[in-house]
Parts: structure tokens; sequence; C-alpha cells
């Protein structure tokens, strides 16, 4: 099933887009399988997810840990922990 | 009720405050962070995921509705660029009685910090970096996990 993926900070700048469109195989089951396949696909997406402990997720706009099952999610954002305030 | 905004304009403390205030209470806490100037920092970019931003203020917003007896709770970031001196982040509470509104304030920057999805990006001369989390952060957030 296509899932949206989002990218923030540096890893937006380190691959190049801020959303691509995936359709990851059924072996894909967890946020960090996900990065896992991901992986290969550019340079650049190897240098964002070199880290699992400098990344973090969300599900469908819900904070979420990498081990977490994608389940049905239709949107995936990965990105830095967060900074604001 | 609850307001909350994620904004490229400056933020207006009175009007800010104003929103707090109308809502009949007998006290008002807030919380004003200024970007700062640390280490020559030019300017500050903040970056955001818009939709699940203003969805996570929310949450907190009601979370921190569920904890204290609040009147009015209004969560106010700025995001895109901005000097020091500038007004980041703006946090008022109302409540009948004091002690609701300042504890309700300090639960939510503390929260703000690591429960929302902002990233701030730092210029100093020619170049940029992205501002690594803190660990204080956490530890500030989790406090009121007991």
């Amino acid at each position: 099933m296509a899932i949206t993926m989002l990218y923030f900070a540096w890893v937006r700048e380190s691959i190049g887009v801020g959303e691509e469109t995936v359709d990851p195989p059924g072996a894909v089951r967890t946020v960090a399988d996900l990065v896992d396949w991901l992986r290969d696909r550019s340079r650049g997406h190897g240098e964002a997810f070199a880290d699992l402990g400098r990344l973090r997720a969300a599900l469908d706009q819900q904070f979420v840990p990498l081990d977490a099952p994608l389940g049905n999610a239709r949107e995936v954002a990965l990105f830095p922990p967060v900074t604001g305030g | 009720m609850i307001r909350v905004s994620v904004q490229p304009a400056p933020i207006d403390i009175a009007v800010e405050l104003a929103v707090v205030e109308a809502g009949g209470a007998g006290g008002i806490a807030s919380f004003t962070g200024l970007v700062r100037a640390d280490d020559s920092v030019t300017e500050l970019e903040l970056e955001h995921y818009p939709g699940m931003t203003e969805a996570a203020l929310t949450a907190l917003a009601e979370e921190a509705r569920e904890r204290w007896a609040l009147l009015a709770v209004n969560l106010v970031h700025r995001i895109g660029r901005m000097t020091p001196g500038e007004r980041i982040v703006f946090v008022g509470t109302a409540a009948a009685h004091r002690a609701a509104a300042l504890e309700s304030c300090a639960f939510l920057i503390d929260k703000l910090k690591t429960g929302a999805p902002f990233w701030k990006r730092e210029r100093r001369g020619d170049g940029a970096s992205w501002v690594e989390a803190r660990g204080t952060d956490d530890v500030a957030a989790e406090r009121w996990n007991h």
C-alpha cells in the first residue's frame, strides 16, 4: 500500500525532498523496517538514516517509537528530535 | 477556551493576554520565550510539521485542562525567520486562582519543548546549523509524568 513519506529539518535536507510516495513490500512491518528499506533509495537517504538513534517518527501525525508497527498508516514522517519553544 | 496559533507574524503580548483574560478568570499566568543571541546567532529559522503541530499543541492544551481547572489556554508559536530578541513562543493560562494558572503554564512550556514538531536552525554569519535537542528538556517534560 502506498505511503506518503514526509521529512523535516536535516533529514529533509539530506534526502533532497520533503515528501515522496513509497510502496514498501509486506515484509516491512515497523517504522524501523521502513527506514532500513528506504536507506538504499539514494545516497541522501543513506546519510539521513545512517543512525537510527538520531531519528524520531510520526504515524498519521502521532509521535511513535521506531519499533511501532506501521499498521494502516498513510502518512509516515521522519525527523530529528524536536527543538521548539 | 483553548486557542492555538502557529504563525509567521510577530507575537503581540497585549493581544494574546487579552484573549486569556476574556474568560473572567481570577488569575492569569504567562510565559514568553525570546530568541537568544547565544554564540553570535544572527537569525533563527523555525520549521514545523503543518497539521500535526496544531494538533499536538491542542492535545497539550487539552491535557492541561484535564489536570487543572482552567478557564482559558492560549498557545502561540512563531514559525519562519526571526532575529534575537524577538518573541518565539507564548503560553497563557487562566484559572480562578493562581496555583492552577502558574502550574499549568509551566507544564505547557515544558511539554511543548519536547511534544510538538518544531525544528530550529541557527544562522551565524555565512553558516547555518540545526539546533540539537537538549536532554534537560526531556527531564523537564518528564517531571510532569509523576
